[in-house]
Formats: C-alpha cells, sequence, structure tokens
C-alpha cells in the first residue's frame, strides 16, 4: 500500500476545459472521497490518474515517484460494472490478473479466496445476467482489488443500485475495508456515503474544476448506520453540502 | 439491432436490481423448455400464410385454366419436380458447393478486411469508401465478363458469391468491434492490456452477436449469388437447370427448381442459428 499525490492537474478535451489544477493528497491506507457536482469531471480525474489520459500539465506521484501516464499503481473501477456477458463471474473476477500473466489456475484461486468475504460464493460459475445489481457491483470491486494494486481508484462504485441496497453495500464496503487497509479513493456524489466511508473528503467546483474544500472526517471507527444519526456525522454532511451548493446556479 | 449488441446491454441490466432479484444458477437453467414453444410460435405464421397462398395459388389455375406453360398449380410442380427428382438433386449438390465455398471465401475476407480495419485507422479511411464502391458494382453486368476471364469452372462463381456476401459480413464486423464500450477499453486499458489484448478479450468476443446477424443476412444472398453466377454460365447447377428449362417452356421444373433453392436458403439461415448456440451460449436472446 502507498500514498498518492495529485499536483495541480489541468485538463481539457477540444473546447472544453475539464480540471483546472487538481491537488490532493491521499496517505497510505487512508479512504479519501472526492465529490462534486454531476459533470465537473470527477471521471476525467480518474482516467487521468490511472493513466489512462495524459494531463495538459501537472503531476501524479505514488511514493513520491513520478507515476504520471502510468496504469499498473492504479486498480480501477469505472461507473458502470462492466461485467462481461460471455464470462462466468469468476473468470470476470480473473480478467486482470489474466492480463497481467497470471497463469489461469492461479489466478482462479487467488480470485475464489474471495469470493465469501464478496458475498457471491456459489456464484463463481455463473453468468453476470444472473446476479443482482449489488452482487455484479461487488464482483465488479473483486476484479479490482484481486490486482492488488498499490492504489484503488473507485468512480462512483454504488451510482447504480437502490437506495436500500446501497446503504446495505457502503457498510459492508467499510467493513471489508478495515479488514484489508486498502488504500481507497472513490468518486461519489452521494454526501451521506462520503461521510460514512471516508478518513476525508475533497470537494470539487463546477467544471472547469478545482478543489474547493477537504474535510476531515474525525467520526470513530467502526462505523455503522447509527453513526449516520449522530450530530457529528450531519454537521459534517451540512458543511460539505454547503460547500458544494456555494456558488451552485 | 438490440440483440446483436451485447455490450451495450451491459449498463441497462445494473440498473434498479435489487439484491432479493438474484437467480441462483440452476433456477435460470428452467426456463429451457420455453425455448420450444417459442420456435413454435415463430414458424406457426408463416407457414399458415404459406399454406393459405397455395390454396389460393391453386383453386385459382384450376378455376380459370391457366396453361401450365404460363403458370402450373403447386400440385403440379410438386409432382412434375418429384419425377425429376434425379435430375434436380444431381443440379443440387454442385450449387451448393459452390454455395459453401464462395461463402467460405467470402467469410474470409470478411474477418481479414474487418481485423485489419479494426488495428489501423488509416486502412479503416482508405477501405471504407472502397467496401461501398465494392456494393455499386452492377454485378449484372460483371458476370458475364468473369466468365470470359476465369472460365466456367469454380472460379467466377465463387468471386460473384463473395462479391455479393462479404459486404455484410466485414460491414458487421467492423461496426462490431467498433460499438465496444469506451469504458469497456478504459477498463482493459486500466489493466495494462496491449491493442491486442483489447481485441481478443473484449472486441472479438463483443463483436460476435452482430456477426451472427450480418452472417445470416450473407448466407441469404449466397445461395441466391450462386443461382445467379450458374444462370450466366455453368455446366451443371439450378441455375443452370433453371435456364435450360426456361427455355423448353418447363415452367414447372423452373418453379419446383426455385423450391429447392428456398429450402437450401431456409435450411442454411437455420444452420446459423444452431452454430451461433454454439459459439456464443451466453448471448441468451437469440
Ligand atoms: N473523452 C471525452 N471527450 C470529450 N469530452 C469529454 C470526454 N470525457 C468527458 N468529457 C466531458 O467532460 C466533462 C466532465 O465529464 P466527467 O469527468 O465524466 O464528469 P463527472 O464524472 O464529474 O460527472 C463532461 O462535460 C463530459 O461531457
Ligand atoms: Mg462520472
Amino acid at each position: 500500500m502507498s500514498d498518492l499525490r495529485v499536483e495541480g492537474l489541468t485538463k481539457a478535451y477540444p473546447g472544453l476545459p475539464v480540471l483546472d489544477g487538481v491537488s490532493f493528497d491521499v496517505d497510505t491506507g487512508e479512504f479519501v472521497s472526492v465529490i462534486g457536482p454531476s459533470g465537473c469531471g470527477k471521471s476525467t480525474l480518474f482516467d487521468v490518474v490511472a493513466g489512462m489520459e495524459r494531463p495538459d500539465s501537472g503531476r501524479v506521484l505514488v511514493d513520491g515517484k513520478d507515476a504520471t501516464g502510468r496504469v499498473d499503481p492504479f486498480a480501477y473501477m469505472p461507473q458502470q460494472d462492466l461485467l462481461f456477458p460471455w464470462r462466468t463471474v469468476l473468470a470476470n473476477t480473473t480478467l486482470g490478473l489474466e492480463v497481467a500473466g497470471m497463469p489461469r489456475s492461479e489466478a482462479r484461486e487467488r480470485a475464489r479466496a474471495l469470493f465469501p468475504t464478496f458475498g457471491l460464493a456459489g456464484f463463481e460459475d455463473a453468468r453476470p445476467a444472473q446476479l443482482s445489481g449489488g452482487m455484479r457491483q461487488r464482483a465488479a470491486l473483486l476484479r479490482t482489488v484481486v490486482q492488488d494494486r498499490p492504489v484503488l481508484l473507485l468512480d462512483e462504485p454504488f451510482g447504480a443500485l437502490d437506495s436500500l441496497t446501497r446503504t446495505g453495500m457502503q457498510t459492508w464496503l467499510a467493513d471489508v475495508r478495515a479488514g484489508f487497509g486498502w488504500t481507497v479513493v472513490m468518486v461519489t456524489h452521494d454526501i451521506r456515503e462520503a461521510v460514512l466511508l471516508s478518513d476525508r473528503v475533497v470537494v470539487l467546483g463546477p467544471r472547469p474544476t478545482t478543489v474547493r474544500h477537504e474535510v476531515v472526517v474525525d467520526l470513530p471507527r467502526p462505523r455503522d448506520l447509527a453513526t449516520t444519526t449522530s450530530v457529528r456525522f450531519s454537521e459534517i454532511a451540512a458543511e460539505l453540502l454547503g460547500m458544494l451548493t456555494l456558488n451552485a446556479v | 439491432m438490440s440483440r446483436a449488441d451485447g455490450l451495450a446491454q451491459i449498463p441497462a441490466r445494473a440498473h434498479g436490481r435489487a439484491d432479493s432479484r438474484a437467480r441462483r444458477p440452476r433456477l435460470a437453467r428452467t426456463e429451457t423448455p420455453t425455448r420450444g414453444v417459442g420456435v413454435v410460435r415463430r414458424v406457426a405464421p408463416p407457414l399458415v400464410l404459406v399454406v393459405l397462398l397455395l390454396v389460393v395459388w391453386q383453386v385459382a389455375v384450376v378455376a380459370f385454366d391457366v396453361r401450365p406453360q404460363v403458370l402450373p398449380s403447386p400440385l403440379r410442380v410438386v409432382e412434375q419436380g418429384w419425377a425429376y427428382r434425379e435430375q434436380l438433386w444431381a443440379n443440387t449438390l454442385p450449387t451448393l458447393q459452390v454455395t459453401l465455398v464462395g461463402f467460405a471465401v467470402s467469410l474470409l475476407v470478411g474477418w481479414v478486411l474487418a481485423v485489419a480495419v479494426d488495428f489501423s485507422p488509416w486502412l479503416r479511411r482508405a477501405l471504407t469508401p472502397l467496401l461501398v464502391v465494392s456494393q455499386t458494382l452492377p454485378i449484372i453486368a460483371i458476370a458475364p465478363l468473369l466468365i470470359i476471364w476465369f472460365g466456367f469452372g469454380l472460379l467466377p462463381k465463387v468471386v460473384v458469391i463473395a462479391l455479393v456476401t462479404f459486404f455484410p459480413i466485414a460491414v458487421g464486423l467492423i461496426e462490431g468491434f467498433a460499438a465496444t464500450d469506451r469504458q469497456a477499453t478504459n477498463l482493459l486499458r486500466s489493466m495494462g492490456a496491449s491493442r491486442w489484448e483489447q481485441f481478443r478479450l473484449v472486441r472479438l468476443p463483443g463483436a460476435l452477436p452482430r456477426f451472427f446477424t450480418a452472417l445470416r443476412i450473407g448466407i441469404t444472398y449466397a445461395v441466391t449469388g450462386a443461382i445467379f453466377a450458374e444462370y450466366v454460365g455453368a455446366t451443371a447447377g439450378l441455375g443452370i437447370f433453371m435456364n435450360l428449362q426456361k427455355n423448353s417452356f418447363r415452367t414447372d421444373l423452373v418453379l419446383a427448381a426455385v423450391v429447392v433453392t428456398a429450402v437450401l436458403s431456409v435450411a442454411l439461415f437455420a444452420l446459423t442459428y444452431l452454430v451461433e448456440r454454439l459459439v456464443i451460449p451466453w448471448n441468451r436472446d437469440v
């Protein structure tokens, strides 16, 4: 596990400036959420950090070393689950390991070991279409973490779920992460989710976006649904909401 | 086109499905028996319509006493077709052979072109307009020239069939590869996949449903393409058989050969469904 430093990233698509100098740090083992209005450039930020798009300027550092444009320090979970219908659930989760050149049997063994933790035991040979929405997201997350990369980048992992499933997934993720100690950056536009899961929340402004505010979430762990009814939780959520709606048109 | 678009369906499925609706793998398999009913439902209406048309035709020919040289009754077509079954069969085999060889060449050309275009943006720009131009060639004028150039053997017929069928296949594949979700490409790139691995792991399997749709379009053109090529010039085959019978005013035998052609086309068409189910069993919309 490693620390991540994002330094002054700018990125424009033809005629559309999206990132306008985005900087923030993530410590080893820290869970940081990035929230911002829809379309402000959160996914674009991830595309640049994960090395899939070159920034116009700025740098990405992992453990103090330049990792701009490199994909290998990051395990990326896209906004859609992107489970492929032609692969079984197990084969979907080993995709990254296969690409990395790991022998198939070893890759399967490693992914299989995580199935119970991810609530997918018994579904190894099922097709993705047979999974519920929550299970699909957990399978996509399994595919991400099994790659064992230093930093996890999760783009709205629960965005497509109904609110009940979503709440279940949030508390589940809080538990699982406590056990593994991952370094995580998660994009979301759900304030409640950000506060519940994060050690720190980075607030982005509207496009062209830049970091507008950072909030340390000093709520004790382990957190559960009771946490969300505490006074401190409401205070932090209110502060974030204030920052998000500031100057919002 | 929705059933041909495996990848595009993924996000749609991801939305709003609660955990409680998870299906156990075993449960999903019990759906298969309904498929038999689906086939009957699909085949029955056109069958009923065809029978109805045949009855009207038969009654009309008898009622108005039409000469068989002009329009034979359906019963006469069957009767004479059966009487000439050995000749018909002897001419069906070369047609089937030419169809299969021509279509195999067409598949090869279609795949090579589509894969090349997928890997080279320059080739995509260079070839796309040429592919379209190839479809504006008047085959009816070119086929006789092909016979002048290549003789009465297999080659000119194979060229005609390939020319009329490679286009839907190549275009279906090119579009199938290109329809790959941008996010899926990004996911593979984030894993460190090379362009070839992206092709093998996502673009190729994602394009297969569309390929089978294109395959069906191509195979129906292939048989008629073969008949046409034989019509222009051949030593054996259903095309030349029709031409000869027409010249001796045996309209009934021409139509009998037409029936054989139709049966051949439908059989090959049905075969593509079988192959599709074997190759991409995961595409449940078939
Ligand atoms: N590849 C691209 N080419 C051009 N414009 C893009 C591209 N990707 C995203 N955009 C645009 O950049 C802006 C930010 O998009 P995105 O990063 O997806 O926002 P968010 O994830 O915050 O909702 C949007 O206006 C989007 O249309
Ligand atoms: Mg986004």
